[in-house]
């Protein structure tokens, strides 16, 4: 559990070095890649609903430190997407080969919808034409092609545990 | 989960209403300088795959603003060509008012400005049709002028077009006089080509270059002319005479520029208008 949670914020560490510093400014055809929400996804899928918030939580708060942005904001919908993914893959998700593309479609669906209420809701600019007429698309789709290579790695590192192991965590949680 | 939603909450809230001060603020300003390093590092070892994908994007955007700014340029090239039309036109009216409301401009009659819509095909046939006929008033023989003078008459018309006979055709004639002397001859066409003289002047009229010849108008009511009086035809540019010849051989040069004709004005009138023979 501690090796995992190790490799999970190291690869979370990274993908936010990664998101901040490089991804902030790659615009595809509007589409804008998210590779904190897709390894916060990929790490749920993997490793539960409460390990998925809580990756999603301290990805988000580093996320929102390293580009000054508002404390929390970032943190509250990654916990949420987090927590949503990790429901799913121990749930219905599981022996399913397109559950991480359709959780990271969902989810980054519904991470930009509510990025932009959150936004409206903050009294900041929420140019909902451009986030949900023009960017969500291609950012679902952006994100979709993303989930490969990111999914892959993240399993590398988090081999998913056996189903039974799985099913005994959930009766613990619940 | 609750924990970490109330927690995220929290933060939202203080952040909110801190925004630049308080101990979050530098907890954040702390974690951004931790952060800082690998963020300069992971950016050196992305900067050459972003300058290639930089420079593709760019490629691509200055394709793109290319086709869009040389859509934008022929568009600005057509609108400065409307414009420079619009303006030339715009100064040729303002021309033709100033004579219309002018004194030179012939009493008793009414204007109707045209355009030019056909010009000659060649330098031996001198009409042209113009954007006005019947509909308008105009008749046969209503003489045409601009605000420099006399261009010709009316020869064929239509309801919306009509056939105007330059000065400077081979058939036309017209009754003029010389403006200071009032010596009467006939305008026609000379020996060159568009060349105007003013023939059947005697010899002992004292006609001098630079005199302005004018239309000499109605003389008799039995038989009146087929232009009002008074309108400028051009200015004589050399006056001769030989022994053998009756009259004097009297060079015009004409005040319209039939070269650059483009707008005329019409010359409607309720008058008998005479048939010419």
């Amino acid at each position: 559990m501690i090796a995992d949670a190790g490799k999970a914020a190291a690869v979370l560490f990274v993908a936010v070095i990664v998101q901040v510093s490089i991804l902030s400014n790659v615009d595809i055809l509007h589409g804008r890649p998210k590779l904190i929400l897709v390894t916060v996804v990929a790490v749920a899928l993997l490793r539960g609903a409460v390990f998925g918030a809580v990756a999603g939580f301290g990805a988000g708060f580093l996320a929102d430190t390293g580009t000054f942005g508002m404390l929390g904001f970032t943190s509250l919908l990654l916990t949420l997407a987090g927590y949503w993914a990790g429901r799913y893959g121990e749930t219905t998700g599981r022996d399913r080969a397109h559950a991480p593309v359709l959780s990271v479609a969902v989810v980054a669906a519904l991470y930009q919808f509510s990025a932009l209420i959150l936004h409206f809701m903050l009294g900041q600019p929420a140019p909902a034409r451009e986030v949900l007429l023009i960017g969500l698309a291609p950012t679902v789709l952006l994100n979709v092609l993303l989930t490969f290579p990111v999914y892959a790695l993240v399993q590398r590192l988090l081999p998913p545990h056996g189903w039974a192991e799985r099913a005994r965590e959930v009766r613990l949680l619940g | 989960m609750g924990v970490l939603l109330l927690l995220s909450l929290v933060l939202i809230t203080i952040s909110f209403r801190q925004p630049t001060t308080g101990a979050l603020h530098g907890v954040q300003g702390a974690g951004a300088t931790v952060l800082r390093p690998f963020e300069v590092g992971a950016e050196r070892l992305a900067r050459p795959f972003q300058d290639v994908y930089g420079y593709f994007r760019g490629l691509v955007h200055a394709k793109r603003e290319n086709k869009q700014l040389r859509s934008d340029l022929d568009r600005a090239r057509q609108q400065l060509i409307q414009f420079e039309s619009a303006y030339r036109d715009n100064l040729k009216f303002r021309d033709l008012l100033k004579y219309i409301d002018g004194p030179r401009f012939p009493s008793d009659y009414s204007p109707v400005p045209a355009r030019i819509i056909s010009r000659p095909e060649s330098e031996f046939d001198q009409q042209v049709v113009i954007s006005a006929g019947s509909n308008n008033g105009i008749a046969q023989d209503t003489p045409v002028v601009t605000q420099d003078g006399l261009v010709g008459r009316v020869t064929n018309l239509n309801g919306s077009a009509a056939r105007v006979t330059l000065i400077t055709d081979d058939e036309s004639a017209v009754q003029a006089m010389d403006q200071r002397t009032g010596a009467i001859g006939l305008v026609r066409v000379g020996q060159g080509q568009g060349q105007l003289i003013l023939d059947r002047v005697g010899k002992d009229a004292n006609v001098l270059v630079g005199d302005v010849i004018v239309t000499a108008g109605t003389r008799s009511k039995q038989y009146p002319s087929l232009f009002p009086r008074g309108i400028q035809i051009g200015q004589v540019i050399s006056v001769g005479q030989t022994d053998t010849a009756p009259y004097k051989a009297i060079q015009i040069q004409s005040y319209v520029n039939f070269g650059s004709l483009d707008s005329v004005i019409a010359l409607v009138t309720k008058k008998h208008v005479p048939v010419a023979p």
